[in-house]
C-alpha cells in the first residue's frame, strides 16, 4: 500500500501555510495514542502519534493529568504554609523546589541563611540529583528493554533513601530546607555511612557501564537517534545534560553559582554528538562529578555553627512587596522561582519554571518527527522529562 | 552594572521605572508597543538569548496583569525581568513566538489559565492542561478555588482545619475575652 | 466531541468505503452484571484463597504513590515473593491501586482501564489524598473522596507510605479476599447508576461509553 521512498526529507508534503498536509481519511496515516500509561515510564504524558507504516509523522503532546493547580493552592497559604506543599510539585527530585522557594522568600525577606545551613543544603542537592540519575538510568535502559540496570539502579537508589531518612526523618518528601536555613544537622556518624553508600553506588556504576554502555543493542538502538540540533538549544530554551550533551555548556552551578558551589572543584561534564547516547553518556559522567562533590562537601563543612537565622513570627509574617527569580541547577536543567509578593501575608503569585515545560512539549513535537514507532519511548525518557513539573 | 544597562536602553527605547532587586537580576518597565523591539534588540545585540519564562501576575486591585518576560544572558551572567502591564478585560497581547519559539507553550498556558489571548500562536486555543473546564480561567483573582471545590466535588465528612490563631486564641482566653 | 469519536465512513486503500461508529462498534451494550458465587462454600474458599495469592496490578501509576511502587519490584522489598506481579494491560489484572491524587482527566482514564477489568477486581486507595483529598483539599482539579467514583476495598495512609505499608497493605487486602468480602466489583455493579452519576457531575466532557467493557 505504502511504496517506501528513501529520501525522507520532503515527506510528507507541506501546504500553503507550512503545516503538513496529512488527509486521515485516505487510509495511509494512523493515529495512535501513546496514553498516560506507557513504555516511556517518565510519568502521566501523553502522547498522540500520527503514525505513517512504521514511522511517525507527528506527534502532540498532551499534559496535564496531574494538574493540581499548585500556584493558585499557594495563594491561599501564607509563606511558611506553603513550604510542605511545595515538595510535591517535583515528585522524584523534590529538595530543588524547597531550596528555590526558600531561597526566594529569604531575599525578600532580607533574611540570610547561616554557613552550615548552605552547606547542608548542597549536601541534601547533590544527593538528590544522584537519586534522579539513578531513576532516569533504570528509565532509560528498561525503554529500550534492558530490565536489569533499573533493579539495580533502583536498589542504589534506596540506599540513598535510607541515607534521607536518616538525615531528614522521610524518604521522598523531605521537608528539610525552610526560609531562614535547614532544620537539623547531620546525625551520628553520618558521613561513615554516606561514604558506604557512594561506595556501593560507585561499583553499581562500573556495573552498569558494563552492562549497558558498552552493549552492543544498545548502541545501535541509541546512537545517531534523536539528534538535537546545537542551533535550536537557545530558540527552544533546552537546559541541562540535554544541552551540554549537543557542546552548548549551561551549567547554572558554573555560570551563575550559587550555595556553596564557587568553593567547590568541579567541571560540567559535556558531549559533542548530541544523540542519545551522548545524553546517557553524559548524565552517566554527571554521576561522577556529584559524588565528587558530596565528598568535597563533607570535607570542608563545618562542624558546628547555626542552622537557622531566627524568624519573624512566621503565622503572621508580612513581607515587603517585590519580585525576584532564583535558579538552581537540577538534573534535567534549570530549575526556577519567580515569587511576587504585595505586602501581606500569603505570596502574590509563585510561578515555578521546571526544565521539562520547554524540553517536553515545544523539542518533543519537533523531534518526534520520521522517528521509528518504537524508538518513541527511549526518544520520551532522552528528554529526562518529569511530567509533573510541566503542568504542577 | 544593571544601571548602565538601563542607560543604554532608555537611550533608544522610552522605558519605564527600574527596579533592581540583586546585582545580577533587575525589572524595567515598557509599554507594550515597544516590546517586541525591545526584545529584538536584547536578542540580537545585548546578547540575553534566553528566554527564562513568561508568565502574568494578576493586579486586581489596579486592574492590570503584569506580563513578566525574563531573559538570561550567559556570558554577562545576568537577568533582566521585562515587565508589561495589560488590561485585565478583553486581554490580547502581541505573540512572540517568532522570536522565541518557546513562547508558544508559554503563551498556551497563559490563555488557558489567565484568559490572556496571544493572536496568530500555534495552538494556542487547544486545551493544554484543563480538560472539559467550563468556568473561568482558575488563576485570575477573582477565582475562589475553595469555594468551586466544596460546590463540585464531594468531600469526607468529619474534617477539621484547626486555623492555630484561633486555637492558640481559645486555649488562652477560654471565655472568649 | 473528535472528530475520530464520531459516526463516518471511511474509504479504505483499496476503494472500500465502510463505516465506523467507535462509541458503539467495540464496547459492550450492556450494564455490568454482579457475578455472585455460584459453586458451594468450599469451592469457593479456595477459589478466593487462589485470588489472594495471585493478584496482580495494573501498571499504571496515577500519581506521586507511583514513586514508592518501583522499589516493590527489586529484591530488596520483593512483592513478587507474595505473588504481586504488575501488568501492562487491565486484561490480565485483578488490582487497581490509585496511587495519589486523581486529577479529573486521570478519573476519566482510570474508570477506562477499572472498567476494562475483568471481574472480580479489587481497589486499594493509595496515600491519603484518596481519602479526604489530602494535602489538595481546596483544588479545583483533583477528586476529594475517592468512595464516590470507584468501589474502594483498602486505604493504605500516608504521604508517601512506605514500601513496608503497601507489603502490609497487601496482606490486609489477602485477609479480605479470602474472608469472601473483596465484592468490589459486585458493589460497582449492582450501584452503577449512582457511580456513573457521581462521575459524570465531575468529568464535563463525556466522550466514553458508559460502560467501557
Amino acid at each position: 500500500m505504502v511504496i517506501y521512498q528513501p529520501d525522507r526529507s520532503k515527506y510528507p508534503s507541506h501546504k500553503a501555510d507550512g503545516s503538513l498536509d496529512i488527509d486521515l481519511t485516505s487510509g495511509k496515516y494512523l493515529k495512535l495514542w501513546q496514553g498516560p500509561n506507557h513504555p516511556g515510564i517518565t510519568g502521566n504524558m501523553s502522547v498522540e502519534l500520527t503514525v505513517c507504516g512504521d514511522e511517525v509523522v507527528e506527534g502532540k503532546t498532551h499534559v496535564g493529568y496531574l494538574h493540581r493547580g499548585f500556584e493558585k493552592l499557594m495563594e491561599r497559604r501564607t509563606f511558611i504554609q506553603c513550604f510542605p506543599i511545595v515538595c510535591r510539585i517535583c515528585v522524584p527530585e523534590p529538595d530543588f523546589n524547597e531550596y528555590c522557594y526558600a531561597a526566594a522568600v529569604e531575599e525578600l525577606a532580607g533574611i540570610e541563611a547561616p554557613e552550615r545551613a548552605h552547606w547542608i543544603r548542597a549536601l541534601i542537592l547533590e544527593m538528590g540529583r544522584i537519586n534522579s540519575y539513578m531513576m532516569y538510568l533504570g528509565g532509560q535502559a528498561g525503554s529500550l528493554g534492558l530490565g536489569v540496570i533499573g533493579q539495580w539502579t533502583t536498589y542504589v537508589r534506596d540506599l540513598m533513601l535510607d541515607r534521607f531518612e536518616e538525615l531528614t526523618g522521610a524518604r521522598i518528601y523531605h521537608m528539610f530546607i525552610l526560609p531562614g536555613g535547614v532544620r537539623d544537622g547531620l546525625p551520628d556518624g553520618f558521613e561513615s555511612r554516606l561514604e558506604e553508600t557512594l561506595q556501593e553506588i560507585e561499583r553499581t556504576m562500573s556495573d552498569v557501564f558494563d552492562v549497558m554502555f558498552c552493549n552492543a543493542v544498545f548502541k545501535k538502538r541509541t546512537i545517531g537517534i534523536g539528534y538535537i540540533d546545537p542551533a535550536l538549544i537557545e530558540p527552544y530554551g533546552v537546559t541541562g545534560p540535554n544541552a551540554r550533551a549537543a557542546g552548548v555548556v549551561k551549567d547554572v552551578r558554573k555560570d551563575q553559582p550559587y550555595l556553596v558551589y564557587p568553593q567547590l572543584d568541579f567541571e560540567p561534564v559535556i558531549g559533542h554528538d548530541s544523540d542519545m547516547y551522548t545524553r546517557a553518556d553524559v548524565r552517566r559522567r554527571d554521576v561522577a562529578v556529584s559524588i565528587d562533590l558530596i565528598r568535597q562537601i563533607v570535607a570542608k563543612m563545618p562542624k558546628t555553627g547555626p542552622l537557622m537565622t531566627k524568624l519573624p513570627n512566621v503565622l503572621h509574617w508580612k513581607i515587603p512587596r517585590g519580585e525576584t527569580y532564583i535558579r538552581g541547577e537540577c538534573s534535567r536543567g534549570e530549575y526556577g522561582y519567580y515569587l511576587v509578593t504585595d505586602g501581606s501575608g500569603f505570596p502574590r503569585r509563585v510561578n515555578v519554571r521546571g526544565p521539562s515545560y520547554t524540553h517536553a512539549v515545544a523539542l518533543l513535537e519537533k523531534l518526534i518527527v520520521n522517528v521509528n514507532i518504537s524508538d518513541v519511548a527511549a526518544l520520551m525518557v532522552s528528554l529526562h522529562t518529569y511530567p509533573p513539573e510541566i503542568e504542577r | 552594572m544593571m544601571r548602565t544597562l538601563y542607560a543604554e536602553l532608555n537611550a533608544r527605547f522610552p522605558l519605564g521605572e527600574l527596579t533592581v532587586q540583586r546585582d545580577d537580576l533587575a525589572f524595567i518597565t515598557v509599554e507594550r508597543e515597544h516590546l517586541r523591539a525591545l526584545l529584538l534588540h536584547m536578542r540580537d545585540r545585548e546578547g540575553f538569548t534566553h528566554l527564562v519564562l513568561l508568565t502574568a501576575v494578576d493586579w486586581i486591585e489596579d486592574g492590570i496583569f503584569q506580563l513578566t518576560y525574563l531573559l538570561s544572558n550567559r556570558d554577562k551572567r545576568c537577568d533582566v525581568g521585562i515587565r508589561v502591564m495589560v488590561t485585565r478585560v478583553d486581554t490580547s497581547m502581541e505573540s512572540m513566538h517568532d522570536v522565541w519559539p518557546t513562547a508558544a507553550t508559554y503563551q498556551r498556558e497563559l490563555y488557558e489559565m489567565f484568559g490572556i489571548d496571544f493572536p496568530g500562536s500555534p495552538g494556542v486555543h487547544d486545551p493544554f492542561i484543563l480538560e472539559g473546564w467550563a468556568d473561568i480561567p482558575p488563576y485570575r483573582r477573582e477565582f475562589d478555588t475553595k469555594k468551586f471545590s466544596e460546590e463540585n466535588f464531594t468531600h469526607r465528612a468529619g474534617r477539621e482545619t484547626n486555623d492555630p490563631a484561633q486555637y492558640m486564641k481559645k486555649q488562652l482566653y477560654p471565655d472568649g475575652a | 466531541m473528535k472528530d475520530e469519536l464520531k459516526k463516518r465512513t471511511i474509504k479504505g486503500p483499496d476503494g472500500f468505503e465502510f463505516e465506523v461508529d467507535p462509541l458503539h462498534d467495540y464496547y459492550c451494550d450492556a450494564p455490568p452484571k454482579v457475578h455472585p458465587p455460584v459453586y458451594v462454600k468450599i469451592v469457593e474458599d479456595l477459589f478466593n484463597w487462589a485470588r489472594s495469592e495471585s493478584i496482580w496490578i495494573l501498571g499504571f501509576g496515577t500519581g506521586c504513590g507511583a514513586i514508592e511502587m518501583r522499589p516493590l519490584m527489586t529484591p530488596r522489598f520483593d512483592a513478587y515473593r507474595y505473588g504481586v506481579q504488575w501488568r501492562p494491560t487491565p486484561r490480565q489484572s485483578n488490582l487497581f491501586i490509585i496511587s495519589g491524587y486523581l486529577s479529573v482527566k486521570t478519573l476519566k482514564r482510570v474508570i477506562r482501564s477499572y472498567e476494562q477489568m475483568q471481574s472480580p477486581k479489587y481497589v486499594i486507595g493509595l496515600g491519603s489524598c484518596t481519602i479526604n483529598g489530602g494535602m489538595y483539599w481546596d483544588s479545583y482539579n483533583t477528586i476529594k473522596k475517592l468512595d464516590e467514583y470507584l468501589p474502594v476495598d483498602l486505604y493504605i495512609a500516608g504521604c508517601m507510605p512506605r514500601p513496608e505499608a503497601l507489603l502490609k497493605g497487601f496482606e490486609d487486602l489477602k485477609k479480605i479476599i479470602r474472608a469472601g468480602e473483596g465484592e468490589g466489583a459486585n458493589h460497582y455493579a449492582e450501584n452503577f447508576d449512582w457511580y456513573k452519576a457521581n462521575q459524570k457531575k465531575v468529568i464535563n466532557d463525556w466522550d466514553m461509553p458508559d460502560y467501557n467493557w
